[in-house]
């Protein structure tokens, strides 16, 4: 008994080790390989549905040289192989093994020919093939490749693949491949209507476009079928049209998010002091090109902590601009106090002078701004949504930059300050407040943040000298439009400025969404001329 | 004239001045440039009457800006679009005239149109052909576009930066817009490759002399309405709205009323500058609406001096020169020099060259200390 169960274990033990060399259908694959090389188009399409039959992933290489044009056959022996051109030889190796079969002339081989039609269904069926791969992107990408082909020689490997997978997403989009092959295979209306229920649960364009070919081709003279196609169409292009939406919101918060950073700066300056700065989009500039500095002293000396680089910048880009924001205020503008009109001519020239230095110092062409590892990327969906990881940062840090403005306005001793003499500058200096002093440290905070919104700049857009003439307009319209003096008008002026503008987009085109947008501000301002959420009172009229 | 015993027009020196000025440039520059040869020491050459052209044509537009801005306190940031659009009707003309000596002999079409597989001329093309329309078109598209905006700004008292932030987003939105290929006027390269205008060759020296006498013209034209209006009654009201709108209003006056007409007025002096300033330099695109030219537009009038009219072409021409200068001579320095300007005329001139004049010659005014007093009263201001 014990040596019956020796020899049975000992069998086993055999059978598993040898079982990936001495695969029991080794020879047929050589032959059904040679097959490859039939003379008509037809001989070969059913060479490579019965390759694919067996669902053996060594047959990859074969069908991957077949569809690159690399298979040839021996004019000696009618062999299939593998040829490489190199110089003027081809260089030969077995199609299954992969071993070199040494060089031959172009004289000894013949090409495999291929037609488009061949073409299609060996990219299906080695989409198929690679269904069992233990890599689970190759996977995914063979099921692809499986539902583009849509051919039904990989029903089998496709069952052996759902359950295998143990992914319940990637099983979801196989089981999906499976309906769309079915669909158009099988003649029973209710199992084509078991089809549809499955694909119409997958709103994605393919299945869309596969659907309407359906209604369009086998469901045409099947009244009840064309019902069933259709309300799946349906069902798919609503859910479509959902995550279109989504995309649409995304895009919206994204740009308002820049936006929101661009002119949250500017709604200090602006709204709490009243002086137009339009030097502002060059702190953007001034902070994104402190990324630039930084990074590269993060490349030459400190490579290796690269990815913290923006976390150095951003700090430094608030210091830099600050400072030339304490400067510019100490320099030119507290001359200038209640002359808004010549105040904004002033902060004019001092953007051209420091457009020019920049240029003057850094060249006037785009530098490069690394990203860090975790702001590469996106979150990929199915439906064809695609969120990147840097601007879903970037929004998370604008909402942080406005929650710390805020809470330096409401909470801080200087905020309060700050309020006061917004409020009554005179009194407040009879309070003992520096009013001076507290003037410049406001533009140095709204100059300051607008350096940090050029830090998140770099990130998304070119970081060249003009980097700020091409935010100053849009910023100017958010906070107009959100109204002066208040944070939260900036905020929704910022998103729905952000919204507005990805919504029209894929209406009316990028160019004409964005004139419409200004026309509307420009109206808008007409309805409401001090904002969406305007300051009450009789400071106003000044 | 009810406000002074002096003509609206004798007692203004500087306007004498430079009223004799254009007439001396309108006859003197085309017969020294016409009538001399080349060898001849005061030869003016050709690229020079362009030159002196183009300026004239800013020195109208600048004129244009100080009636609306010195008089009226309306800080427009967008008077290139005026300046554009006049330009604009004009270069629709020359592109007619061009008929079928294009590069591909189209006898219907502009090149661009072909270019673009278009079929027949879009609605807003039909009648250039016409000069005397295309005229038109030159003062009522500013003119009309001016009175929209006006009205609606106006009216709702959109007043101060938000007004001049708006205007700023007009022709930023213009811009945008005439970039675009399928609005029909060239997209990105705009009109250019004109022939002749009214049946002469745009290159012949002598209608490039014409065209230069027509720019001096116009601009002591505009100088006489502008002279006219400031130094009427209206005027007078322009500029207590300039200086206490509130009050002007609570006195009874229409103050949008008197606002619209000097903004329309000042829009179609713009489009004319336009018209006169596309033949003499042979192109239009939709760079003429790019914001920052509109700025660089206040600065010409701030630096010869606002409320003056004169000072605002005195101004145009001398920073126009400089920039000519210095863009030839040091390029990298220009924009330097540009935003100098802006911050020195704003902070030591704030009546620019004009206002500083006599403060020079007469130092019993102390108008130079009154100018320094600025720094020390820094401090005394009042709250807004």
């Amino acid at each position: 008994m014990k040596a019956i169960l020796t020899l049975l274990v000992a069998a086993l033990v055999c059978a598993l080790v040898a079982a990936p060399g001495a695969h029991a259908a080794e020879p047929d694959l050589t032959e059904l390989i040679d097959g490859l090389a039939a003379k008509s188009f037809k001989q070969k399409t059913a060479a490579v549905e019965r390759l694919a039959a067996t669902g053996d992933p060594r047959a990859v290489p074969a069908l991957t040289a077949m569809l690159e044009g690399r298979l040839y056959t021996l004019r000696t022996d009618g062999r299939v192989v593998v040829a490489e051109k190199s110089g003027g030889v081809f260089v030969l190796a077995a199609p299954l093994t992969g071993e070199s079969l040494g060089q031959a002339v172009k004289k000894e081989i013949k090409k495999v020919r291929v037609n488009n039609r061949l073409r299609g269904l060996l990219r299906g069926v080695l989409g198929g093939l690679t269904l069992l791969s233990p890599d689970m992107d190759t996977r995914r990408a063979a099921v692809d490749s499986v539902l583009k082909a849509r051919d039904e020689s990989m029903l089998p490997v496709l069952e052996k693949a759902i359950s295998a997978e143990r992914d319940a997403d990637l099983r979801g989009r196989m089981e999906m491949a499976r309906a769309a092959i079915r669909l158009f295979s099988r003649q029973d209306p209710d199992a084509r209507r078991t089809d549809l229920e499955i694909l119409s649960g997958h709103p994605v364009p393919e299945v869309r476009s596969l659907l309407a070919e359906f209604l369009a081709g086998p469901a045409r003279d099947d009244p009840a079928l064309v019902e069933a196609g259709e309300e799946a169409l349906d069902r798919v292009e609503r859910s479509l049209e959902m995550w279109e939406m989504v995309g649409h919101l995304y895009r919206g918060l994204s740009l308002g998010s820049v936006l929101l950073l661009a002119a949250v700066g500017l709604a200090i300056t602006f709204g709490v002091m009243g002086v137009i700065n339009m030097a502002h989009g060059e702190m953007v500039m001034l902070g994104a090109y402190t990324t630039f500095m930084v990074q590269e002293v993060f490349r030459s000396s400190f490579p290796g902590a690269f990815d913290y680089s923006i976390l150095v910048a951003v700090p430094l880009a608030f210091l830099v601009a600050g400072a030339v924001g304490v400067a510019i205020e100490r320099g030119v503008i507290r001359f200038l106090y209640g002359r808004p009109l010549e105040t904004l001519l002033a902060t004019w020239g001092i953007s051209l002078i420091l457009q020019q230095t920049v240029r003057a110092i850094f060249g006037p062409t785009n530098r490069e701004v690394g990203a860090p590892s975790w702001m590469s990327g996106a979150i990929e969906t199915s439906t064809g949504l695609v969120l990147t990881y840097n601007r879903l940062w970037i929004i998370l840090f604008s909402l942080a930059v406005v929650g710390l403005i805020a809470l330096v306005i409401k909470k801080t001793a200087f905020g309060l300050q700050m309020r006061s003499v917004t409020q009554n500058r005179t009194m407040a200096a009879s309070m003992g407040i520096r009013a001076g002093w507290v003037d410049a440290m406001t533009f140095g905070l709204g100059s300051g943040v607008a350096g940090m919104a050029g830090v998140a700049l770099s990130q998304i857009d070119n970081v060249s000298p003009n980097l700020g003439q091409s935010y100053i307009i849009d910023s100017f319209m958010v906070v107009v439009f959100g109204g002066v003096g208040n944070l939260w008008g900036t905020v929704v002026g910022a998103f729905s400025l952000g919204i507005a503008n990805k919504f029209l987009e894929p209406l009316s085109g990028a160019v004409l969404g964005k004139i419409l947008v200004l026309v509307a501000i420009i109206l808008f301002i007409q309805k409401r001329p001090r904002g969406l959420f305007a300051l009450k009172g009789r400071a106003v009229e000044t | 004239m009810t406000h002074g015993k002096s003509h609206f027009l004798l007692g203004d020196r500087g306007g004498l001045v430079l009223l004799a000025s254009l007439a001396v440039l309108a006859v003197g520059v085309p017969a020294l440039n016409l009538g001399l040869g080349p060898e001849s020491a005061l030869h003016v050459p050709d690229y020079m009457v362009g030159l002196l052209g183009k300026y004239l044509c800013f020195a109208l537009l600048a004129l244009a800006l100080d009636l609306v801005w010195g008089y009226a306190g309306i800080l427009s940031l967008g008077h290139g679009a005026f300046f554009a659009l006049g330009g604009y009707a004009m270069g629709m003309h020359l592109m007619r005239e061009i008929g079928d000596r294009g590069v591909y002999g189209n006898p219907d079409l502009p090149d661009f149109m072909v270019f673009l597989n278009w079929q027949e001329l879009p609605w807003y093309w039909h009648g250039f052909d016409n000069f005397g329309f295309a005229m038109l078109m030159v003062v009522l598209v500013p003119g009309v576009l001016a009175f929209v905006f006006g009205w609606f700004a106006f009216r709702s008292r959109v007043t101060g930066v938000y007004l001049s932030i708006i205007t700023q987003a007009m022709t930023f939105a213009l811009m945008l817009a005439f970039f675009r290929n399928d609005m029909g006027f060239g997209g990105n390269n705009g009109l250019t490759d004109f022939k002749d205008i009214l049946g002469h060759d745009l290159q012949d020296p002598a209608t490039r002399a014409v065209l230069f006498s027509l720019s001096a013209a116009a601009v002591g034209a505009a100088f006489v309405i502008g002279r006219f209006i400031t130094a009427s009654r209206l005027g007078r009201v322009l500029v207590a709205i300039r200086d206490a709108e509130g009050r002007a209003r609570f006195l009874g006056y229409r103050v949008e009323y008197y606002k619209l007409f000097a903004w329309t007025v000042s829009a179609m002096m713009a489009g004319v500058a336009g018209a006169l300033y596309v033949p003499q330099v042979g192109i239009i695109n939709p760079g003429e609406f790019a914001p920052p030219g509109s700025i660089e537009i206040v600065i010409w009038v701030a630096v010869g001096g606002r409320g003056t009219l004169y000072g605002a072409v005195l101004g145009a021409v001398l920073v126009n020169y400089a920039k000519t200068y210095f863009t030839g001579a040091l390029p990298e320095l220009w924009l330097f020099m540009l935003g100098g300007l802006f911050i020195a005329t704003t902070l030591f001139l704030p009546k620019g060259i004009v206002g500083a004049l006599p403060m020079m010659t007469d130092p019993e005014r102390g108008q130079w200390r009154k100018a320094l007093a600025v720094f020390r009263n820094v401090g005394k201001r009042k709250a807004s």
